[in-house]
């Protein structure tokens, strides 16, 4: 109702004048508000699609068509017909949701699970997007399956996090930085691989161990040129943290400069039929995903406990002054947490990159999920943030089962607050001392 | 000479053992505990701070003293204990009421206030300012005439301390004796009945430690506060102090006047181990003495 | 050329966006500069108060002052609500737990539960006819060659209006013995707390005032656009607040008022020039828009860290006493 004047469905003009409005504002507040009018383009793009039931079309359900590119959202209406179409502000990446609850009684979605479909849209094309609807299920024998669906998808997720989150932790043990630059070494890493596959073709399988070392050397290199430096000058804490901040907008935006701002999949292990074990269905990929990341959490697990560079580490991030005056050499242990953090946190890019999709804010969503798994765990503690990661990942993921999957973050990010609550130094961590 | 020749009219008769009961305490702590992991940091059945005068914690590095100076003062909290001060229970109060009620920290490592000039550390100091409200804060014309008032104090203690050559520096720019200088002075501020001073002298001029010194027996025999204060240098305790507790390990293992205490054999063993040694003391205290000039 | 740019600069570096964005500043200001607080999370201030001004006029039809009491109390209860967890926490911890509670503010306003309330991705419009009734220009095209409208040139005053009420209380407020608490808990609040001063007190006042500010500043933003939508509220909003106070000088009355004229007026004029140069066509093949945006974050992002390196103290502080920070 109060919106009413943005929700064209009242003739191609009032919609028209919605779409450019639309983009206006969200080419502003995603460009950063800006000053002048943006550029607005005739809509030769359209999404349209059918719904029907049992051969029959099926009217006023509500389409609801979101630009993934800069979050301008248009939506519509099936005719008596049962087709919709929605004109585009221009061609790139979308989301196309059907609004089950506007279904009339006793049709449903196939699938309600995935009310929603994502497209490319070509310059002067049309994409026809299918709702297959059919009887709706019963939610109840439901719950089961998608607890252990979510569980699945938790576990999946909450790993990816509890990999990029190991550099952030160690990195703020050793140094004290708060790395607000760290999800963008997520993003960073994904592009690196995208790079390789997609723009110079070579196979995943090459590209992503490449990747990961860049992402390390990267990571080292960053250390070298502008955190050591800053240590050397002993630059404060906070100003640390406000140069991390400008560093991940260079970092964000130099992404979002040469590979722009939709979003992209590897050419590899794009679709694969999933396997049913049970209730969960799980692709291989994703299988592949979590087994190596398991690894890759043992390996680093086996290393800070059994090498002597792991051990040093944990002791200078356990007490920096302590493990200088015994003889470690601080500044060469920095560097190492830096390039081992970086590679780990590349790698999370490329799993989330290939279970989902990448795009330049894909690491900066991260961030504060890695920050809620951090402080959960415990700031500094490597293990911490291992366990913290895999919490708030199964947290965010089974929120779906009972709330809606757009405020999933929510709850990850209210479970923060509550640890900050209750026990601030984390579940791993110890308490401050005084004075 | 008789040790209670040195021992002023309020703690004659007073028993030289720890734990003691005294006419008119200040500050009466019980069964006050804070362990850190597995160090018992702070472990006092009982002690009793007397009031109007001076009192020296002694004890050596790691014995508890700034722990129980914390515990206290609201600035940590104990794994258990009680203690009141002034007759009322100040358990579980947060720090800045304890400073409220009149029972004022220094602190070991000083806070100076590093960008705020020295007359505004002092300034801040006072208490009871009507411009630190908020709402009065707005109408400068309600809290100009006792900010004056307070500036004046301020710039008096500053002229105490000779820090008045200083006045509208940054705090920061204080070498560390100036900001031991500062943080005493500033405490004053606030019209303690109990001052607890964390280390005074440290690092502080040795000819300024003289006049240090009679600013502390001011503050007992002109304005009639009460006084803790931890020090190192047996020279100064034994100088000023009307009664000394030595803290080792957490626990009060001895008290009495200054005389009583340079010779008792468990503050001698506290220091030394196992050696019963009075001259070894002396000695102990000319190590610790050097090695502070050196650092 | 030049001159197109040097107009474009000099509208945004003069306009209502460059107001709110000082509001913010001198917000953000009164939490970090004078505090310490380090709030990440004041777009989430200028969010309630942009959707407590507009859901309160656009959806239940109040009046244009009950809005805009609204807004100011939604930054109270927020104050409120995220103080009393983290305000004994250490500056980082506040750090993460403001701008968790922004991005929480902002999926929620977002989510389509919430559709009836704040239109969800939609956002709200039609709320702002009273406030133009208010103005006194008449229609018309003012400013020579700025060319602001009736309607801009009088949000931009009641925004520049603001600004320098505002500013005036704050220095009102540091030079009463008020502000000398609050300066003294941004150097140790031990030290405050030893002198007898209720420092948590003082660190809600501050959060509440600095967040009602915050919240001013969303008000004249989304009055001076007249339509609110989530997604005007991302994070970096708030970095953007951080440069400009950076940039005009942290701890100093007048920095956020210069670092939001400088800000807008440096990076709308880069705007305007990448822009120039791409509709020139001089690098074929990439869309006007995208390298706009892209470039000109990376300039934020470069002048962040070259500021806080080389000129932390900005246009107006005073280099020798942030020198003392580190000690
Ligand atoms: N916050 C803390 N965390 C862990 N251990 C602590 C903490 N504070 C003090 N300790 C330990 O408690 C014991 C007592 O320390 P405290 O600082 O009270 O000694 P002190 O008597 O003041 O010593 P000094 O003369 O060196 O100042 C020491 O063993 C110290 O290591
Ligand atoms: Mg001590």
């Amino acid at each position: 109702m109060v919106s009413s004047l943005v929700r064209a469905r009242r003739g191609p003009q009032l919609r028209r004048v919605a779409a450019v409005v639309l983009t206006a504002i969200a080419v502003g507040s995603v460009a950063a508000l800006t000053a002048g009018p943006a550029v607005a383009q005739s809509a030769t793009e359209t999404v349209s699609g059918r719904l029907a039931f049992e051969g029959e079309g099926v009217e006023g359900v509500r389409v609801v068509v979101e630009s993934t590119d800069d979050g301008a959202v248009l939506e519509a209406v099936s005719g008596p017909d049962g087709s919709w179409l929605v004109e585009l502000p221009g061609p790139g990446a979308y989301r196309i949701e059907l609004d089950a609850s506007t279904l009339p009684e006793g049709v449903g979605l196939r699938d309600p699970d995935n009310p929603a479909r994502e497209v490319r849209v070509f310059e002067n094309s049309t994409s026809a997007v299918v709702f297959a609807l059919g009887e709706p299920q019963v939610q109840t024998s439901d719950t089961p399956r998608r607890l252990l669906q979510s569980s699945v998808n938790g576990l999946k997720f909450g790993l990816i996090i509890a990999m990029t989150a190991i550099g952030l932790s160690l990195i703020f043990g050793t140094t004290g930085l708060v790395n607000f630059a760290h999800g963008d070494l997520v993003t960073v890493g994904a592009f690196l691989a995208y790079f390789l596959n997609v723009t110079l073709g070579l196979p995943l399988l090459i590209a992503a161990p490449l990747a990961i070392a860049a992402g390390g050397a990267l990571a080292g290199g960053l250390d070298r040129q502008v955190w050591r430096p800053l240590r050397a000058q002993r630059t404060g804490l906070i100003a640390m943290l406000v140069v991390s901040i400008g560093l991940s907008f260079v970092l964000r935006h130099v992404v979002l400069l040469f590979f722009g701002g939709s979003r992209q999949s590897y050419t590899d292990f794009g679709l694969q039929t999933a396997l049913e074990f049970g209730l969960v269905r799980v692709q291989p990929v994703e299988l592949w995903v979590m087994g190596l990341s398991v690894a890759a959490l043992v390996a680093v697990g086996l290393m800070l406990n059994r090498t002597k560079l792991g051990t040093s580490m944990r002791a200078v991030a356990d007490n920096r002054d302590l493990a200088e005056s015994s003889g470690i050499d601080v500044q060469r242990v920095i560097l190492a947490v830096w390039v081992l953090g970086g590679g780990l946190t590349a790698a999370g890019g490329i799993f989330l990159g290939l279970i989902e999709s990448v795009d330049y804010l894909m690491g900066f969503r991260l961030l504060l999920l890695m920050f809620a798994g951090v402080i959960l765990g415990g700031l500094g503690s490597a293990y911490g943030a291992m366990v913290g990661g895999v919490i708030v990942g199964f947290v965010s993921e089974f929120s779906t089962v009972w709330f809606s999957s757009q405020i999933k973050y929510v709850w990850a990010l209210l479970v923060l607050i509550v640890i900050l609550l209750v026990r601030p130094q984390g579940i791993l961590g110890r308490r401050e001392r005084f004075g | 000479m008789s040790p209670d020749a040195t021992v002023p009219a309020g703690l004659a008769g007073v028993a030289h053992e720890p734990g003691v009961a005294k006419p008119d305490p200040i500050l009466v702590v019980d069964g006050l505990r804070r362990a850190f992991g597995g160090v018992r940091a702070v472990d006092v059945d009982h002690l009793e701070i007397p009031r109007g005068l001076i009192t020296g914690l002694i004890g050596p590095n790691g014995a508890g003293k700034t722990t129980l100076f914390n515990l206290l003062t609201g600035f940590d909290r104990p794994d258990e204990g009680e203690w009141t001060f002034d007759g009322r229970s100040a358990a579980g109060v947060p720090a800045y009421r304890v400073a409220r009620d009149g029972m004022v920290r220094t602190f070991q490592l000083t806070k100076a206030l590093s960008r705020m000039t020295v007359l505004e550390n002092l300034m801040l100091g006072a208490s009871q300012q009507r411009g630190e409200h908020i709402l009065r804060a707005l109408l400068p014309w309600g809290w100009r005439t006792q900010e004056a008032e307070v500036r004046d104090r301020a710039e008096g203690l500053l002229a105490r301390f000779k820090l008045d050559h200083m006045r509208d520096q940054f705090a920061g720019t204080l070498s560390g004796g100036q900001r031991k200088l500062l943080e005493m002075a500033r405490a004053l501020m606030v019209e303690p009945s109990l001052v607890m001073l964390d280390e005074p002298m440290a690092g502080v001029n040795p000819a300024l430690t003289q006049s240090l010194l009679g600013h502390v027996k001011d503050l007992r025999d002109v304005e009639g506060r009460s006084v803790v204060f931890v020090e190192h240098d047996m020279d100064v305790v034994f100088d000023i102090s009307d009664w000394v507790v030595c803290l080792a390990e957490g626990r009060v293992i001895a008290e009495g006047p200054p005389a009583s205490i340079g010779a008792n054999p468990a503050v001698i063993d506290a220091y030394l181990g196992a050696t019963h040694d009075h001259s070894a003391l002396r000695e102990e205290r000319r190590r610790r003495q050097a090695a502070r000039g050196d650092a | 050329m030049i001159e197109t740019l040097f107009f474009d600069a000099l509208r945004s570096a003069i306009g209502p966006t460059a107001a709110s964005y000082a509001l913010l500043a001198v917000g953000l200001n009164l939490h970090f500069g004078y505090t310490g607080l380090l709030n990440f999370g004041q777009v989430g201030y200028m969010l309630v108060g942009a959707y407590g001004l507009s859901i309160t006029v656009a959806v239940f039809g109040g009046p244009l002052w009950l809005g805009l009491i609204v807004g100011m109390l939604a930054a109270v209860v927020l104050s409120i609500i995220l103080g009393a967890p983290t305000l004994r926490l250490r500056a980082d911890y506040l750090a993460i737990t403001t701008i968790a509670a922004s991005e929480i503010l902002r999926f929620l306003v977002r989510n389509t539960g919430s559709d009836d309330l704040t239109g969800s991705v939609f956002g709200l419009r039609q709320f702002a006819g009273e406030f133009y009734d208010w103005s006194p220009f008449a229609p018309g095209e003012y400013l020579g060659p700025l060319g602001f409208n009736a309607n801009r040139m009088w949000v931009t005053l009641v925004g520049w209006g603001l600004v320098a009420a505002l500013s005036a209380m704050v220095w009102t407020l540091m030079r009463s013995p008020w502000g000398r608490v609050l300066r003294s808990i941004r150097e140790d609040e031990d030290a405050a707390r030893s002198l007898g001063k209720n420092v948590f007190l003082y660190k809600m006042q501050s959060l509440i005032i600095g967040g009602v500010i915050g919240a001013i500043g969303g008000m004249v933003f989304v009055l001076a656009l007249q339509n609110v939508t989530p997604d005007m509220f991302l994070p970096q909003v708030t970095f953007f607040a951080f440069a400009i106070m950076i940039l005009g000088g942290t701890s100093t009355v007048l920095g956020p008022t210069a670092g939001a004229v400088l800000f807008w007026f440096l990076l709308t004029g880069l705007q305007s020039g990448i822009r120039g140069v791409v509709d020139a066509g001089v690098i074929p093949g990439i869309t006007g828009g995208q390298v706009v945006g892209a470039v000109s974050l990376i300039a934020v992002g470069l002048l962040l860290m070259l500021l806080m390196v080389f000129r932390p103290q900005g246009i107006l502080g005073d280099r020798e006493e942030l020198r003392l920070d580190v000690s």
